[in-house]
């Protein structure tokens, strides 16, 4: 009889959805976010963060998330500064955003104190990366 | 002594000297050094650390640490959270590392002939941030035209060095390499 199992498992490995990997990894934050305080996300919540101006100190002019991702986040973008090319930042186009946690965590951490002048609440940070995966 | 015998004892004394060199050295490599030190191989060492060019070249280039000394890159390390611009802070444990990295093999720990040259021409207390700020990459590009470099969208910046060299990344700067977008080669 013909080993048809290869076959088989290639054909789970084709259809799993690469979005199932970002999803996994922003539900373990999402859980994380709730154990640390964080209540009901809201991805309406997370779209007015992302285009909420802030002017950090030495900043020259306002930021918003949207200035460098640009107010569609299935967009590419530049950053405002540097000029740095951004890919996409919704999973829905770039499927390799949000799938790694610690990525997530690092990025955050970085952009908000760039855009924000401080680190980003729990709620913040879970309203943001549910409206993300909303798109 | 005839003029053949001081040329004879003059060469025999080099090659005592190059053999003493080597074994004191300890090198196996030793074609690739000589070229290294003095000669045809245009090269700084390759950044070849993984966690350097994970955090790193996800950004920019993955600049030859080789290209700044010990003292620069710690500095650099140290202001992350301003990252000329922008923040690009780590965790502990992955800038501890890089910053190792960095260190053992910037400019004041390398044998390759850029390194050596670059550090050379810097003045011992200055702390440059830049690559580009260097006198010795300054030199190395005073001949070429704005519009080939700042004036050219393709180029922009000394900064983006594999818009021209095309084995940047590997650590190779030799002439026949560069393209320079728009003007092509570059002979100078």
């Amino acid at each position: 009889m013909k080993n048809h199992f290869p076959a088989l498992l290639a054909s789970l490995l084709v259809t799993i959805p690469p979005a199932v990997s970002a999803s996994s990894a922003v539900d373990a934050l999402l859980d994380e976010y709730r154990g640390q305080g964080g209540g009901t996300f809201n991805a309406e919540a997370g779209r007015a963060f992302w285009n909420q101006a802030f002017t950090p100190p030495g900043a020259a002019e306002p930021r918003r998330c949207a200035s460098c991702h640009t107010a569609d986040p299935g967009k590419p973008g530049k950053h405002l500064r540097t000029g740095k090319p951004i890919e996409p930042l919704a999973p829905s186009v770039n499927a390799q955003r949000l799938s790694d946690v610690h990525e997530i965590e690092k990025w955050l951490k970085r952009n908000c104190e760039w855009t924000v002048g401080r680190t980003c609440t729990v709620q913040e940070k879970g309203d943001v990366l549910t409206y993300l995966r909303t798109l | 002594m005839g003029r053949v015998t001081r040329v004879i004892t003059g060469l025999a004394a080099a090659g005592l000297f190059l053999a003493g060199w080597q074994v004191s050295r300890g090198d196996d490599d030793w074609g690739n050094e000589l070229a290294d030190r003095w000669g045809s191989a245009s090269r700084v060492a390759t950044a070849d650390n993984p966690v350097y060019r994970e955090e790193c070249g996800s950004c920019h280039m993955v600049y030859p640490p080789g290209l700044l000394p010990a003292r620069s890159w710690d500095r650099i390390m140290d202001s992350l959270n301003d990252h000329f611009g922008d923040n690009a802070e780590l965790d502990a444990a992955t800038k501890a590392e890089i910053t190792r990295y960095l260190s053992a093999n910037s400019a004041d720990r390398s044998e390759y002939r850029h390194s050596r040259r670059l550090l050379r021409t810097l003045a011992p207390d200055s702390i440059p941030l830049r690559i580009t700020e260097t006198p010795y990459i300054r030199h190395e590009h005073n001949e070429l035209p704005a519009q080939a470099v700042a004036g050219n969208p393709d180029v922009r910046s000394l900064s983006n060095c594999n818009a021209c060299h095309t084995q940047a990344e590997q650590g190779s700067f030799s002439e026949s390499e560069i393209r320079i977008p728009g003007f092509g080669s570059w002979d100078d």
